[in-house]
């Protein structure tokens, strides 16, 4: 692996490199960047200056108050890290995304939300406290109370505020790191998202997952899954065992992923779940990253890659906003190994943060010659449900498009020009969206 | 519980693999030159370790040899003895760089060579006292054989290979355990900016290896592992190649 090019989890590379440092206070005044997971350009340097920090060795616990929970650390800090340490200790964080390899600065930057968000929000909302270097050179801290506005332009402002540095707020304790969780085969699209906001109302944690390719009077079959940390007498005594890592051996030739396989797979998916209804105790690992088994499975989608579309389509646009989605993209022939559909609670004040009340869809789509097209279609589509995308996903959204979504990107570009008047602090991505100098 | 003392422990592989050893109740003593990284470092491994787990600071620099006895007699004291002492420590420059700089190239062969034999030396003598011990010290594979890449970091790490094997000669019956451990390309600070050959690694998989490597005793260590049958053919190579391949 040459480090001479750069890409996101997407596997779009364009040319750059990242430098590693353990020591972020001193890093070159450029964009940070964690693990690489977000899919599209948001990790990626402007072209103009191809160099990102990379932050994964700013790793250590600064401290952690057993009485509180309260943690800080450094932002390269893992989620899998943290995990490996915590978990077993009775503490986890109190929103999780879908894979463990992020790193607490990403989590900020993307303001990431989890299976838990119609009651628990984004992580941004669980801050304390935030150190920052700023683009004059300043070290500061920030948080709910403190530089509010510097606060909530760099929650979800995916590093263009100013570079991460420490990151503070506190782990939640669980009653066994086991979980309980419900299991439900779902008919159709309409019957889902009934069956995804009836659960909201009991279950701390929902997520499922849908069939987009069925169509007729099956779209939208799916399972749809529950869960919540199981209690001490419910749970087995021992410490679950974390999945093995397999690693995805090769970048897979592209008629791998045919309109074929993506179908026999998601028909697998769909009745490898026979019964109507499960339940039991499943491990955490399994239920909150179940990708995360497979190392490097991005390589499935081959040469040209992969783009992650996700929108959340608010609740205004009514039950049936789920329908008239899915009616867009299978009319397109949009194959997509998973689509996975969450429910999502209140709007987090910070600017840029992504969920608002509603529901989420996030699609895997590999890139073919038409997924520019295809994003645009469905993000004109996602406009007119007044819905909007998730910034840490995307690699294709056009500027007007995003403007027109966000109401509020106006205030979190007053916020970020005046702490950076200079525009220290770039990413393709703002180069793309935000008309910044490349 | 073993008792442990790590310089370099601040960064890279020191740092995983000083995390791995409170992670499974061992003491440790950081050393190293910068007492607000040593604090920073213990903080986190202290966050890290299981209840009950001891971790002090003491400085000692590489460069500095008058450090050694002192910082080594603190570490003792800190933890009331010393069952294994482990050096990470040591400079690294390109070839092209020490080519170019006299001074550069001075630093790191008294360095990696002279300075870091003679905190072993130092190290060797205190668990000797104690009725033996293990000493565990990164070298390279750029030891192992003189290649164009790596002519002097690669003598003063040959070097200190040769010192390590006579001390494991000449101590072995008296208690004293030799780990000489030879990473091969690993991504952390040191390397950073350098074109990554093939099996780069992971600071906490070489941490993974070197533990497994103190445990068992193992003379010499090759982490990862794959770099022992590379050496070897490395070194099968006959000179006439070795003269035309670039690594």
């Amino acid at each position: 692996m040459a480090n001479d090019r750069i890409g996101g989890w997407g596997r779009q590379f364009q040319p750059g490199r990242e430098v590693l440092t353990e020591d972020l206070e001193h890093a070159p005044r450029v964009l940070f960047r964690g693990l690489g997971r977000s899919y599209g350009d948001s990790s990626l340097p402007p072209s103009g200056n191809p160099v990102a920090v990379n932050t994964t060795r700013a790793n250590r616990i600064i401290d952690f108050d057993e009485s509180t929970g309260v943690l800080r650390a450094e932002a390269g800090l893992s989620l899998k890290d943290l995990n490996r340490t915590f978990l077993s200790r009775g503490w986890f964080v109190p929103v999780t995304p879908g894979t463990q390899f992020v790193t607490l600065g990403g989590m900020v930057a993307a303001d990431v939300h989890g299976k838990n968000h119609h009651v628990d929000g984004c992580i941004g909302q669980h801050l304390t406290r935030l150190k920052m270097r700023v683009a004059d050179g300043r070290v500061i801290e920030c948080g709910p109370a403190q530089e509010r506005e510097l606060f909530l332009a760099t929650v979800a402002g995916m590093g263009l505020t100013g570079q991460i540095l420490e990151v503070e707020f506190p782990l939640r304790r669980i009653p066994t790191p086991w979980i309980w969780q419900e299991s439900e085969r779902v008919g159709d699209i309409d019957e889902y998202i009934g069956k995804l906001k009836d659960a909201a109302k009991d279950w701390p944690m929902t997520v499922g997952w849908i069939d987009c390719l069925s169509r007729g009077k099956h779209m939208g079959r799916g399972i749809l899954m529950k869960g919540r940390w199981a209690q001490a007498h419910e749970a087995p005594a021992r410490f679950p065992r974390e999945l093995p890592n397999v690693r995805f051996p090769f970048e897979a030739p592209e008629f791998l992923l045919s309109r074929l396989s993506v179908q026999a797979f998601n028909f697998g998916f769909y009745w490898k779940h026979l019964p109507r209804k499960r339940e039991g105790i499943v491990d955490p690992f399994s239920f909150f990253y179940p990708l995360d088994f497979v190392k490097d499975w991005n390589l499935m989608y081959g040469r040209r890659g992969l783009t992650q579309y996700q929108c959340v389509l608010p609740s205004s646009a009514g039950p049936d906003a789920a329908r008239r989605f899915l009616d867009v993209l299978t009319s397109r022939g949009g194959a997509s190994f998973l689509c996975v559909i969450k429910d999502c609670g209140p709007e987090s004040a910070a600017f840029l943060s992504f969920p608002k009340p509603g529901i989420s869809i996030a699609l895997d789509i590999a890139v073919r010659d038409d997924t520019q097209h295809l994003v645009d279609a469905l993000n004109e589509h996602v406009l007119k449900e007044g819905g909007r995308i998730y910034l840490a996903k995307d690699g294709y959204t056009r500027p007007e498009h995003f403007r027109a979504m966000e109401p509020r990107l106006e205030k979190f570009l007053d916020v970020r020009l005046r702490w950076d008047p200079n525009l220290t602090f770039r990413s393709a991505q703002s180069v793309r969206l935000f008309g910044d100098p490349a | 519980m073993k008792r442990h003392a790590i310089l370099g422990a601040t960064r890279g592989m020191g740092r995983s693999l000083a995390r791995k050893l409170v992670e499974r109740g061992d003491w440790v003593v950081l050393l190293g030159r910068d007492p607000a990284e040593l604090e920073k470092s213990a903080a986190d491994l202290h966050a890290r370790g299981t209840p009950g787990v001891r971790v002090a600071t003491a400085v000692c620099d590489l460069e500095k040899p008058e450090t050694f006895r002192p910082a080594l007699e603190a570490a003792e004291q800190a933890l009331e003895g010393l069952d294994v002492v482990t050096v990470t420590a040591g400079l690294f420059a390109t070839q092209e760089q020490l080519e170019a700089d006299p001074s550069l190239a001075q630093r790191v062969l008294v360095t990696d060579f002279s300075n870091t034999v003679l905190f072993c030396e130092e190290a060797r003598k205190k668990l000797l006292l104690r009725g033996g011990g293990t000493l565990c010290v990164f070298s390279s594979v750029a030891g192992d054989r003189g290649r164009k890449p790596v002519v002097l970091y690669g003598a003063a790490k040959a070097g200190l290979s040769a010192y390590l094997e006579g001390l494991d000669h000449r101590f072995k019956a008296q208690g004293l355990t030799t780990v000489c451990v030879k990473p091969g390309f690993v991504r952390t600070q040191m390397t950073e900016g350098l074109k990554e050959p093939p099996f780069a690694s992971e600071p906490d998989e070489v941490a993974e290896t070197v533990l497994a490597g103190i445990d068992a005793g193992t003379p010499v260590v090759y982490a990862p592992p794959i770099w022992r049958a590379v050496m070897t053919a490395i070194r099968a190579m006959p000179r006439f190649v070795m003269r035309r391949v670039k690594f």
